[in-house]
Formats: structure tokens, sequence, C-alpha cells
């Protein structure tokens, strides 16, 4: 099968950079496969496990925040924050989960009579959960 | 004409001068390898960034609905200049010239009429600037517990001025700060961040012919990331600065223990001078002291 080239890259360091077979991003709107020759594509990330297959073998790690470009030579990830998954610890996630809680409060106050804002933390909140439950760490359950 | 002891301790306490620049030096050396080393891993990060920025912002920044962070608001009456210096000292001219710049850029906005509110990274710049501007301070952000700059310091401070956005406290924000050229120069650069203001390198990257299918929608993506990429120009500003610091202080460390150098070496010349005649004055004294008799 075709390789393309995939980069993750977060502010601080680039994490990788290698061909690879296949690479699943946790979009906004849901996750996504892309695969060599997919169509140019902008999406914006959900707190998720970005998967990457090359050479047979499969790479994990956790994003938060950020944005994916796919084009004719492959996929770049920039994500605001990104560890392997080995590195993501149980105390690595309740901070991130207390941030996200936080951000939720202060959008509850600070919005009171619109709902978009709130309901955008209230997805990020979630979509913390949800990715806690797939690595296979807990978190607490939200109080919406 | 200053007696023996007098000279011999004034070359020991240059020579302790001397120890502490050449320690700061060395130091400042070693700091700035890492500084350097900082801002060479974000760079891929910006650079991509800044392309796709750059081609959201020409197919999307011209309607009308575009986002005020990349369209403004329709007015330039109030100016937000965010000064960003180091915390420490004796690093030369580093944070006088930024603060020189930032000045300068104040006083010209003001004769033109329009309302300065400063905002200080860093507390030399604060105390640089109060003389003379201290009325338009709005805050001050510190980072002398930080030991290294990472992304959330930066977004701290973007979250900042984007709260002071919403409240329409300002409507124009520029960033200033060193740019990194090398170890003997720095460039104190003034750049606009609000409105959003694609750098030209990365303009000039866009590639035109390729077509995004954005997801969620175009207009999300650019609301999502113009925040970010705010956060982004102030991180990697505060990495050139971090970089500048060090090579600033490492010359000016550099320049010191050399003069230093030179002053023991005069220092030491006087003192050998003033030993030698009183040494003869001594002879003297002997010598016709011995004739008399």
């Amino acid at each position: 099968m075709a390789d393309m080239q995939f980069d993750l890259v977060s502010p601080e360091r680039s994490l990788a950079s290698h061909p690879a077979t296949s690479v699943s991003i946790p979009g906004t709107d849901g996750d996504m496969t892309i695969m060599a020759g997919h169509a140019p594509a902008i999406t914006t990330l959900r707190p998720g496990v970005l998967r990457v297959e090359a050479d047979g073998k499969t790479a994990e790690y956790v994003v938060t925040g950020g944005f994916a470009e796919i084009n004719g030579d492959g996929v770049t990830v920039l994500a605001e924050r990104a560890l392997t998954r080995s590195d993501m610890t149980q105390e690595r996630l309740d901070e991130m989960y207390k941030e996200a809680e936080n951000m939720y409060k202060t959008a509850k106050e600070n919005w009171q009579n619109e709902p978009g804002p709130v309901d955008d933390a209230a997805k990020l909140l979630g979509d913390m959960v949800a990715m806690g439950s797939e690595i296979g760490l807990s978190t607490k359950q939200p109080n919406l | 004409m200053p007696s023996l002891k007098d000279l011999k301790n004034r070359i020991q306490s240059v020579k302790n001068t001397r120890k502490i620049t050449k320690a700061m030096q060395m130091v400042a050396a070693a700091k700035l390898r890492r500084a350097q080393e900082a801002a060479e891993q974000s760079r891929p990060y910006t650079e991509r960034f800044n392309t796709v920025m750059a081609g959201l912002a020409s197919s999307a920044g011209g309607s009308d609905s575009a986002p005020k962070l990349l369209s403004g608001t329709g007015s330039d009456q109030t100016h937000l200049l965010v000064v960003m210096t180091a915390e420490r000292g004796l690093c030369g001219g580093f944070n006088a010239n930024i603060a020189k710049k930032a000045k300068a850029r104040a006083a010209e906005l003001e004769a033109a009429g329009k309302t300065v509110k400063i905002l200080t990274v860093g507390k030399k710049g604060r105390d640089a600037m109060k003389r003379d501007l201290g009325s338009r301070f709005v805050g001050h952000v510190d980072l002398t517990d930080v030991k290294r700059v990472s992304y959330p310091d930066a977004q701290g401070i973007a979250k900042d001025i984007l709260g002071r956005f919403d409240e329409g406290e300002f409507d124009i924000a520029t960033i200033f700060y060193a740019k990194f050229v090398n170890v003997v120069s720095q460039t104190p650069t003034a750049q606009q961040i609000i409105p959003f203001e694609v750098p030209p390198e990365a303009a000039a990257d866009v590639d035109g012919g390729t077509l995004y299918d954005y997801e969620p929608s175009e207009e999300a993506v650019l609301a999502d990331l113009l925040p970010r990429a705010i956060a982004t120009a102030i991180f990697s500003a505060l990495l050139e600065n971090g970089a500048s610091e060090q090579g600033a202080r490492m010359s000016a460390m550099d320049n010191a223990t050399r003069n230093a150098g030179d002053m023991i070496d005069k220092l030491t010349i006087q003192y050998n001078r003033s030993r030698q005649a009183v040494i003869t004055n001594e002879l003297i004294e002997i010598i016709s002291g011995a004739e008399a008799l």
C-alpha cells in the first residue's frame, strides 16, 4: 500500500515525522481515517486518540485542540497538546479534565443568554470523559 | 596618589567583578543554546500554522461575516501595546531597546489623537516605561517564576488579551519584542496581532491551487484557529525574546569581562610603579643618610 508523509507537531516540539499507511484523526465532527490519496481537507480536532499505522505497527498519541491538514503530500497534525499514549497518566488526565471543567463553569457564567459557547464547553468536557474511557483511565462524571 | 594598600584592594575587587561577569557570560551561553533549541523546535508548528492561516484568511477574510479578530472592529481609535521584555537586567541594551521602540510608537499614536493602552510582560519593561507612560498601563504579566517558557504561558497572555478585546477595550493590538538575529544583534520588532495579520513569508507560501474541504465549515475552522493564531504569535515572540535576551546578556558580559581585564592591567601597572617609587625613595633616604655620616 502506498505510504504518505505523516507529521505531528505541537508548539513546543515536533513529535513525529515519518511515512505512514493510515492515520485516524479524532475530528470535531467525528473520527476519520486518512490514507494516501485523500482529498485535501482541514479539520479541527476534539480531545481524543490519534492512531498512526506505519510498517504494520500502530502508534497512539493523545491530542487536545488544534487541527489537521491533509493535502497531496500527506497529513500534518498541529495539536495544541500532544503526548504519546504511554506518557498519558491519570494525573495528566485529571489536570486536563479540571481545565475543561473550569472552562465549562466560566462559559456558563459568562454566556447565560447564549447557549453556543456553553454547549461547546460541555462538548469539550464530554470529549474529555470519552477520551479517558478510551485509553482506560477514568474521570469523574461531569455534572452538567 | 592612592596608597599601595588601596590599589591592591581595588585590583582585588575588579578581579572579583571579572569572575562574576565571566560566570554570567558562561551561564548565558548555556541558556542561549537551550533557548535557541526551543525556538528551533517551535518553528515547524508556527510555519505550518501560518501557511494554513494565510490560506484561510485570503479565502474567508474578504467576506462581511469574517470574524472581528481578522477584519478588525472597523475603528482604530484605541491601541493596545503589548511590551514584552525580560524579567532580569544586565543584558546590555536589550530591555531599553524594546521599551524605546514601544515608547516611540506610543508617542506617535498619541500625537495622532489615538488612545494608547499598555500591557507589559516582564518586569524590566514595566520599570522602564513607568515614569513616562505609567498612566496608560492596564495590566502586567509576571513571568519571574517561569524557568522555561511553555505554550500554556503564551495561552495565558493570549487569553488575557482576547478577554480585553471581547470587552471592547481596544481595537488594535501590537506586540513588541526583540527578534533574534545573532548573538550580537537583536532587532526590536513590532508585530500587529489583532486584527490578525498574516506574516508576508507565509502568505507567499500559499498554494492557491489546492481546494480544501473544511470540517465542520470554513467559518468554524477560522473561528477556532484565530485565537490559537494569536497564542502562537505570542509564543514565538516569547521564544525569540528568550533567545535575544540571553544573546544580549552574553555579549554584554563578554564586554564587561574584557573591560575588567583592561582595568586590572592598568591598575597593576600603577601598583608596580608606585611600589617602585616607594623603594627608590627608601634607597635615596638610606644613601643620603649614609653620606651624611
